[in-house]
């Protein structure tokens, strides 16, 4: 089992590292096509912001590769947000595998913005991200959400409902921090390394 | 719903807790990582780890500490003390903190929140503020609360957020180690004043005092240490407490 995290500007990956060390899993941090196609599973990781990743993501040509990718691939935080297909952070376009927008929490309402914390998911409809743990909080940490639509396969509620986690063919996501959600999101990792 | 945060603080000294932890079931109760990790089983929404090392021998063992943290720790860290510099905060981060706390230096050179917000994101980074009522108005105060300075806290607070952190994280010095409650009137005007995420800190002794501080100090997390190391409090008893209260925890 080889896993690649994908290894480009954005954030801190070696908190994805260690969560999968904890899951007995030695993944590689790799910007390598050829090693990154290899894998048997992807994850994208992301903190930052939008429109400046995309722009990097674009000069090593990432933004062509990762839509191309056939293997199971997992979007994290900005990771998810950047295989939307837009996104209202730099206003960019972006990897257009989830047809959906990613749009900025209206600042007007009475709750904070960023939507920091742990929160609960609901309608999950997906075995990865479905499991029998009671404890269904996982953590959060965006000003920027996708909104529900035919891909999203958890929800959650902040100010309005979201998309938690997104699915299309190959490809998985999720808005909040698995790697940081203590055994509910250790559960999602496994799942997805298991797929 | 976003739930209330309770978040242990732990003080490291040369790659060690401080300040006496009674835990009989640990092998080690000055072994912040093993500590830590015990929290986070315990149901800690978050961890705060504080270098309190005024030595560069000691601040190398903190960087290592923090890499050993985020290894065996599976919930959100923050990490401070003695970060004066952009060049401090990378090195923590990447091995694996999730936020940096920020005091002192911000206060001498308020211009470090812009910059390390420019460089690493609003939500990494926590500014830690220390204040003391002193003939009917807050000051701030640096370097552990012994130096008062001419800011007032909330146009500090205010400025902060401005200046782009991502939280703060207030004590009120008059209540730290009282365990007479949190600054509740304080809190719940920092909390009208600004948007950002507001952490209680200072006061804490008995599980009311956490109900308090979210219903009235309007609080966003509460931060203890003693009462957790001395296991006055344990993290389950008090969420059970909590949501018994209608107060919304993990």
């Amino acid at each position: 089992m080889k896993t690649a995290i994908i290894k480009y500007n954005a954030g801190n990956t070696q908190s994805v590292i260690y969560a999968l060390e904890r899951l007995g899993i030695t993944p590689i941090l790799t910007n390598n096509f050829d090693e990154i196609r290899a894998a048997d599973k992807v994850i994208f990781p992301g903190v930052g912001e939008a429109s400046s990743t995309m722009k990097h993501l674009q000069e090593m040509k990432l933004d062509q590769l990762i839509p191309s990718l056939k293997q199971p691939v997992l979007g994290i935080c900005l990771g998810m947000q950047l295989m939307c297909k837009y996104s209202e952070e730099g206003n960019v376009n972006c990897l257009n595998i989830f047809d959906c927008e990613v749009k900025k929490f209206p600042t007007d309402a009475s709750e904070k913005v960023p939507h920091m914390g742990w929160n609960t998911l609901y309608n999950t409809t997906q075995p990865w991200i479905n499991n029998d743990l009671e404890d269904k909080h996982v953590y959060f940490v965006h000003s920027f959400y996708a909104p529900v639509v035919e891909e999203t396969v958890a929800s959650c509620d902040y100010i309005l409902p979201f998309s938690a986690a997104l699915q299309k063919d190959n490809f998985y996501a999720t808005q909040f921090h698995p790697e940081k959600s203590a055994a509910q999101g250790a559960k999602i990792i496994e799942n997805f390394i298991k797929l | 719903m976003l739930k209330k945060r309770i978040i242990p603080c732990l003080d490291i000294k040369n790659g060690r807790t401080v300040k006496g932890v009674n835990f009989v079931n640990i092998r080690d109760a000055g072994d912040p990582v093993e500590l830590g990790a015990l929290y986070a089983e315990q149901g800690a929404d978050e961890l705060v780890f504080l270098d309190i090392t005024a030595t560069n021998e000691g601040r190398k063992t903190f960087k290592e500490l923090v890499k050993d943290i985020a290894k065996h720790l599976n919930i959100p860290f923050t990490v401070g003390g003695g970060i004066s510099h952009v060049e401090d905060v990378a090195p923590l981060l990447y091995a694996g903190a999730d936020k940096v706390s920020i005091n002192s230096s911000a206060v001498k050179r308020p211009e470090l929140i812009d910059e390390l917000v420019a460089e690493f994101g609003s939500q990494c980074i926590v500014a830690a503020i220390d204040a003391r009522y002193v003939e009917g108005k807050w000051i701030v105060h640096t370097h552990g609360g012994s130096k008062p300075t001419d800011k007032e806290l909330f146009s500090w607070a205010k400025e902060v957020e401005q200046r782009g952190a991502g939280e703060i994280l207030f004590t009120s010095m008059d209540h730290d180690g009282t365990k007479q409650g949190f600054a509740n009137e304080a809190l719940s005007q920092m909390a009208s004043e600004v948007s950002i995420p507001i952490i209680a800190s200072g006061g804490a002794g008995t599980m009311p005092h956490f109900k308090d501080v979210f219903e009235q100090g309007k609080a966003d997390a509460a931060l203890a240490a003693s009462i957790f190391h001395f296991k006055e409090i344990g993290i389950q008893e008090l969420k059970k407490y909590l949501k018994d209260n209608h107060i919304a925890v993990r």
